[in-house]
């Protein structure tokens, strides 16, 4: 059965500045859920929400039927993985004691057998079984971030949340990684929520997408609904042309050469959207 | 800088040759699952082979530092006495067999003691520090608990403020005020998350108000008191005897036993407190018990011997160089090197000018070359 989020009335500031305000949302549905929107939207505070690393001012969340306030973070761990956006290691361990860390909430104080094993067939899977031994310091970004998926799978969750996870990587494992991930949605019966900046990646391989936007839920539902021209004029303030390639919306940007700072809409209306809705 | 470079060359040569991975052929037919387990089990024994060396390198310390004094014994009557001692097999009869274990035992045993008890709470407290703040730079001290320690014992020693009379008024005193600052971070986590920032921030100013009115004690005080507090201050270990080695041990080793059992908890927080919280740990509770405990170790060492620097700041990045960063590995390596880095100061300072110098100035003069060898030697980026 599928670990449902539901997200009610949610709305988050941060002091004076209010982020977003009365999302409702429902993932019932197993499947690849993208999370599209301009820079500083608040997609990185929605995933914070849902699973407690931030409290959010208003509204409630809740997990397979229990509200997320009243899950301890332990209970939390054990339904939901978190991958960041970037490595935040001060004193660096090797790339296969930093995938085991994702088996803190599952495993004991010492190191099985067991453990070793899934850490390494998520090693595998992120194609960087050789890199095990390698100190985390020694590594690029993009092996950083593969070493990280691969500790977000290591820890076996119901939702998989990933913030985005092929920002740092070539175009080829930013294609494999989102195929990767679709797949675990649909071979574990599992709610995999993706971050993604790349529109034609998002489009070509999640189940569901979700844009948000000045902070609401712009457009919500399978890729052809949600990338359109209109919304991507919208939001991005972007002029393009959506063809259908698979059945999937391909976006072709129109580049305006004289493009300029601050006519992105988000910062069009920002002021104005957080002056009215201010704490 | 030739010897530097050495120094680096024979380190890396060392954990080469301790560490087989780099050599692990895979077997036929392995396949990746047992081959990176074949792989974690050789790197975790060369880690254990580094333990094994320094509990080898802790023994022969003991036994050469008690050897050293005025009255003659060899290491191997150390030893001896030590074991008949334990066993109760000593031979009343024999003057020779009494007079060793008087040396041993009643003279030599208590410094010794305390030398191993300081290194390990203050390595362990150090190495627990420099993983719960994420800093490299963090200690046992750095939350002002030296300066509280010293305001505390400045306090009993020049205007006679002290809640017990006699020799423990001062210890009691150091402690209470050592733990000032970790008393106020937690009152301060009641409306204000406490993050490393803060903690090390709050430290300082602190130890700047604590500073001040030591200063202002020191000035007012009679030279005796002041002289008397300026020795305690430089930290020592010579006074101890075996009516205040249980507080002490029972400190250092507890200590070391609660910070242990949170060392899984201390690698994720590694990882930034949002990844923590997304592994299920409660990063404000753990800081502050974090925080508690390593004050409590730190406050209960210094306040019975002044305050002893760099061992707590050193032998974490030591230990790190041979063992890695995963704290249940490096947590007791780092408390096993504090405690042989405490008894290498007490022999080099006896060696140098005799029993009298205060093991404090020993430990900052090795122990700041050596941290900058380190530092300018260290190849890989192990922070």
């Amino acid at each position: 059965m599928v670990t449902e989020i539901r997200a009610s009335n949610l709305g988050v500031c941060y002091g004076d500045i209010r982020i977003w305000k009365d999302i409702n949302l429902e993932i019932t549905e197993p499947g690849l859920v993208g999370i599209l929107g301009p820079n500083g939207v608040g997609k990185s505070t929605f995933m914070y929400t849902l699973n407690k690393i931030l409290e959010p001012t208003e509204g409630d969340v809740t997990i397979g039927g229990k509200n997320v306030k009243e899950l301890d973070y332990k209970d939390l761990a054990k339904i939901m993985a978190y991958v960041p956006q970037q490595s935040n290691e001060t004193f660096a361990m090797s790339v296969l004691d930093t995938v085991l860390m994702g088996r803190y909430p599952i495993s004991g104080f010492t190191t099985a057998e067991e453990d070793v094993k899934v850490a390494t067939r998520c090693l595998k899977m992120m194609g960087i079984t050789d890199l095990a031994m390698r100190n985390f310091n020694e590594l690029s970004a993009g092996q950083h971030q593969k070493v990280m998926i691969a500790r977000g799978l290591a820890q076996e969750p119901q939702i998989l949340m990933l913030d985005e996870p092929t920002a740092n990587l070539d175009i080829y494992h930013q294609i494999y990684v989102m195929k990767l991930l679709r797949d675990i949605a649909k071979e574990k019966n599992i709610i995999v929520l993706v971050i993604c900046h790349d529109l034609n990646v998002a489009s070509r391989f999640a189940d569901r997408l979700i844009l948000l936007s000045r902070g609401k839920i712009v457009a919500d539902g399978p890729s052809k609904d949600v990338i359109t021209a209109e919304n991507i004029k919208q939001v991005y303030n972007m002029d393009s042309e959506v063809l259908m390639v698979d059945d999937r919306p391909y976006v072709i940007y129109h580049v305006d050469e004289s493009i300029e700072m601050g006519q992105d809409t988000r910062y069009v209306n920002a002021t104005e959207f957080q002056k009215k809705e201010h704490k | 800088m030739r010897y530097v470079m050495n120094f680096r060359g024979i380190i890396e040569n060392i954990k080469g040759r301790a560490s087989l991975s780099k050599t692990l052929v895979r077997a036929e037919g392995e396949s990746d699952e047992e081959f990176v387990y074949r792989e974690y089990k050789v790197a975790r024994r060369s880690k254990l082979l580094f333990i094994f060396f320094f509990v080898l390198l802790f023994f022969i310390l003991v036994g050469y530092k008690i050897t050293l004094g005025e009255y003659d014994i060899s290491f191997g009557d150390v030893y001896a006495t030590i074991w008949k001692h334990i066993t109760g097999t000593l031979d009343p009869s024999s003057a020779k067999e009494m007079m060793d274990d008087n040396v041993v035992w009643q003279q030599r045993m208590p410094r010794v003691l305390t030398a191993i008890l300081v290194g390990i709470g203050l390595a362990a407290a150090g190495s627990a520090m420099q993983s719960m703040m994420k800093n490299p730079l963090a200690d046992p001290y750095t939350t002002g608990i030296s300066s509280g320690a010293l305001f505390g014992a400045t306090l009993a020693m020049t205007v006679g403020l002290y809640i017990v009379g006699g020799y423990y008024g001062r210890v009691l005193n150091a402690f209470i005020f050592a733990l000032v600052p970790a008393i106020f971070i937690v009152m301060l986590s009641r409306w204000k998350k406490p993050s490393p920032a803060m903690m090390i921030l709050v430290g300082i100013a602190i130890m700047y108000i604590f500073n001040a009115f030591q200063s202002y004690m020191m000035l007012r005080a009679d030279p005796n008191s002041a002289s008397a507090v300026f020795t305690w201050s430089v930290g020592s270990i010579g006074m101890t005897t075996w009516d205040q080695l249980p507080i002490i041990a029972v400190i250092s080793i507890m200590g070391f036993a609660a910070l242990f059992l949170m060392t899984r908890t201390l690698n994720a927080l590694n990882s930034g407190d949002a990844y923590a919280k997304s592994l299920g740990i409660n990063v404000d509770r753990v800081r502050i018990i974090c925080l508690i405990l390593i004050s409590v170790v730190a406050a209960g060492i210094v306040s019975f011997t002044g305050i002893i620097g760099f061992i707590g700041l050193v032998s974490p990045h030591i230990a790190r160089i041979f063992v890695g960063s995963d704290n249940r590995i490096l947590l007791p390596s780092s408390a096993l090197l504090g405690a042989c880095m405490m008894l290498i100061c007490d022999i080099v300072g006896f060696l140098i000018i005799g029993a009298t110098l205060q093991i404090g100035i020993v430990t900052a003069m090795i122990g700041g070359p050596i941290f900058m060898i380190i530092l300018i030697a260290q190849q890989k980026e192990v922070w």
